[in-house]
């Protein structure tokens, strides 16, 4: 795996929509924070996350989002200990592991949605392009816009499925030229355009379940996202709609950082470009905490890891 | 796991043998008589709510064969008492709904700002502690409130609004209005508190993932989600509003006035059927009947309320699930 050469191109952010000038795009995020130090993603990452296979080698490796040392605590639990990761710039990062292994918690502090939860508190840093998420001078809310989240249960709001979509636009207040053009092409990104073009008036909840989900990403993306945080995006849904899922995934990677946690190891090979595989430890007083026990390339988390803790998992002999 | 009882094992394999053992072995006598009690309760309510309407309507149609009803509801005086009696209800109309307007007016914003506080801003102790004592409010006796308005209230404005020692007067609707709008706050925010509660908690996740801040997803997401029960606490609170008694008996007065002014005296319809039913009048004279159709009005008022809010809440509610 071989890093930039200390020039990291700005992230996707400005380049979302190929019809950029319709939004007034906020500045660039290159500008506005400190730009990620090059080495940072390698040595950040546990042993195994520097080995790759030949053929993503060559592709340059940009770290947008990096923890270290990342402690999540509810109360006086420590649900999640000491994790190094980082995220490379649109790649699918797939979060597996147990139930109860705290995949999902570390995922809803790199938006930090951990903040809603009374008690939370997070250890360690969390830098997202070399800027500090917890600093307490960080704006939670502009983290959010540019960190989006979809759901495990598709959760639209009682609204039309335009105003669904121009949802974020209108709180973020932004003046745009035309709300209709940022509808249709969020809708359009998120392949639910041509199924929902006439009925763009009526109720987001008459959608189907793999509907509403899209639309839900729709209105993440309509933000203009760098990151997509996906939560169990797929769980409430059938296999037909799992996979039109799926697809739009591989599609919006060229443009977004994808995080996803999944329960479903196929899934997770299918669609992801790094998988990292969380477990839960039991200590000496019989806490459970999660825990990160690899990360590395899909391909080769799924067919040679090196630990057999996750083997085990892939292999279905525990979790 | 030990092995289970054999008696049990026993008894199945009796039954399970015998001629027609799925048949009923015993009489249930307990759960009919659930049945039965449990109907009987649903049946009060409902006997008592026609028995209402008929006790109500019977004597408020023997008015109006003596009175005619256009009289009743077009005509400015109200003096059924008087030598030379006149019937037009429009004064009691006008300080029913300037009392109830100043009370909707106190009570909408601030019961629905406390209850967009209590589910939305307030920590978890800060509502466990706030919620009970908003419902303390709720149960205090409307003679308490009464006199409250009378005894501070109306000073209180007498001293604060210039009005050469004639207007406010002792009696006054706005007084009575104020202290009514902080009678129904309790119910207003407390119902409504319910219904934004019961708004799924991942539309204000998704809210916030999308950089909504707090009051967004108040204004924007919470409280159209919950906009039926907020109607509905509306709803409740201005019928309690035009229905309560005690309060403008004690400090709006029992003059019957057509001026708008909220400084001056005013009676409410039901200030006069309480009056009126408490003073010295003879059953079956019109005077007696009037009560009856005064009430009537009341009823058709509040009647014609509820349906309209009911659809509104059709139209504009924003369902979720």
């Amino acid at each position: 795996m071989s890093d930039p050469n200390g020039s990291p191109s700005p992230p996707a952010t400005s380049s979302v929509f190929t019809t950029g000038t319709r939004i007034r795009v906020h500045e660039s995020p290159a500008g506005a924070m400190t730009e990620s130090t090059p080495d940072q993603p390698v040595s950040v990452a546990s042993a195994s996350a520097g080995v790759s296979d030949g053929e993503d080698a060559d592709r340059a490796y940009e770290s947008v989002i990096t923890t270290r040392d990342l402690s999540v605590f509810y109360g006086s639990y420590q649900a999640v200990r000491e994790v190094d990761m980082n995220f490379g710039k649109n790649r699918i990062t797939a979060m597996i592991g147990p139930s109860g292994c705290g995949k999902s918690t570390v995922l809803r502090c790199f938006n930090r949605m951990n903040d809603l939860i009374a008690g939370a508190r997070v250890e360690g840093t969390i830098t997202y392009h070399g800027q500090d998420v917890y600093a307490p001078d960080v704006d939670t809310i502009e983290v959010r816009r540019r960190v989006g989240m979809v759901f495990q249960k598709p959760n639209p709001f009682p609204k039309s499925i335009y105003d669904n979509v121009a949802y974020g636009p209108r709180v973020n207040g932004w003046k745009v030229q035309s709300m209709d053009d940022v509808v249709e092409e969020a809708l359009t990104r998120a392949a639910l355009w041509d199924e929902v073009k006439d009925k763009l008036k009526e109720s987001a909840l008459a959608l189907s379940g793999g509907q509403q989900q899209r639309l839900c990403i729709a209105r993440c993306i309509a933000v203009q996202p760098d990151v997509i945080l996906m939560d169990e995006p797929c769980a409430s849904l059938d296999p037909i709609a799992t996979s039109k899922i799926e697809d739009l995934m591989r599609e919006l990677a060229d443009d977004y950082t994808i995080i996803i946690v999944t329960h479903n190891m196929q899934q997770a090979a299918r669609v992801s470009d790094r998988t990292a595989f969380f477990t839960a430890d039991v200590d000496d007083d019989g806490v459970r905490h999660g825990r990160l026990v690899e990360m590395d390339w899909t391909k080769k988390i799924f067919t040679n890891p090196s630990d057999p803790r996750t083997e085990g998992y892939i292999s279905g002999r525990f979790g | 796991m030990s092995a289970p009882p054999s008696t049990l094992v026993d008894k199945h394999a009796v039954a399970a043998g015998a001629e027609g053992f799925l048949r009923q072995q015993r009489a249930r006598n307990g759960e009919k008589a659930v049945f039965v009690v449990l109907l009987l309760a649903a049946l009060v309510s409902v006997a008592t709510t026609v028995g209402i309407v008929i006790s109500l309507f019977v004597p408020a149609f023997q008015f109006f064969d003596e009175v005619p009803i256009t009289d009743f509801l077009f005509g400015a005086n109200w003096s059924p008492t008087f030598a030379n009696p006149q019937f037009g209800v429009w004064p009691l109309i006008v300080g029913t709904l300037l009392i109830t307007v100043i009370a909707s007016t106190v009570a909408l914003p601030l019961g629905l700002g406390s209850a967009v506080y209590l589910s939305e801003y307030a920590k978890d102790r800060e509502r466990r502690a706030l919620k009970p004592a908003l419902e303390v409010l709720a149960g205090i006796p409307t003679v308490i409130y009464g006199f409250f308005a009378l005894t501070l209230v109306t000073p209180l404005l007498r001293w604060i609004i210039p009005g050469d020692g004639e207007v406010p007067q002792i009696y006054n609707a706005l007084s009575a209005g104020l202290v009514m709008g902080i009678m129904i706050i309790p119910t207003i925010a407390s119902l409504s508190e319910d219904a934004m509660s019961a708004v799924p908690s991942g539309l204000r996740q998704g809210a916030f993932a999308l950089g909504s801040n707090r009051r967004q997803v108040s204004t924007r997401v919470v409280v159209p989600a919950a906009l039926s029960g907020i109607t509905a606490a509306f709803v409740l609170g201005i019928s309690r509003a035009i229905g309560e008694t005690m309060i403008v008996v004690m400090a709006a007065g029992l003059q019957p006035n057509t001026s708008w002014n909220p400084l001056e005296i005013h009676q409410t319809m039901t200030a006069f059927i309480a009056a009126t039913a408490a003073g010295d009048i003879a059953t079956g004279t019109v005077v007696y009947k009037t009560i009856f159709a005064v009430g009537a009005l009341l009823f058709v008022m509040t009647f014609v309320m509820n349906m309209i809010s009911i659809r509104l809440v059709r139209k504009y509610r924003e369902v979720y699930e």
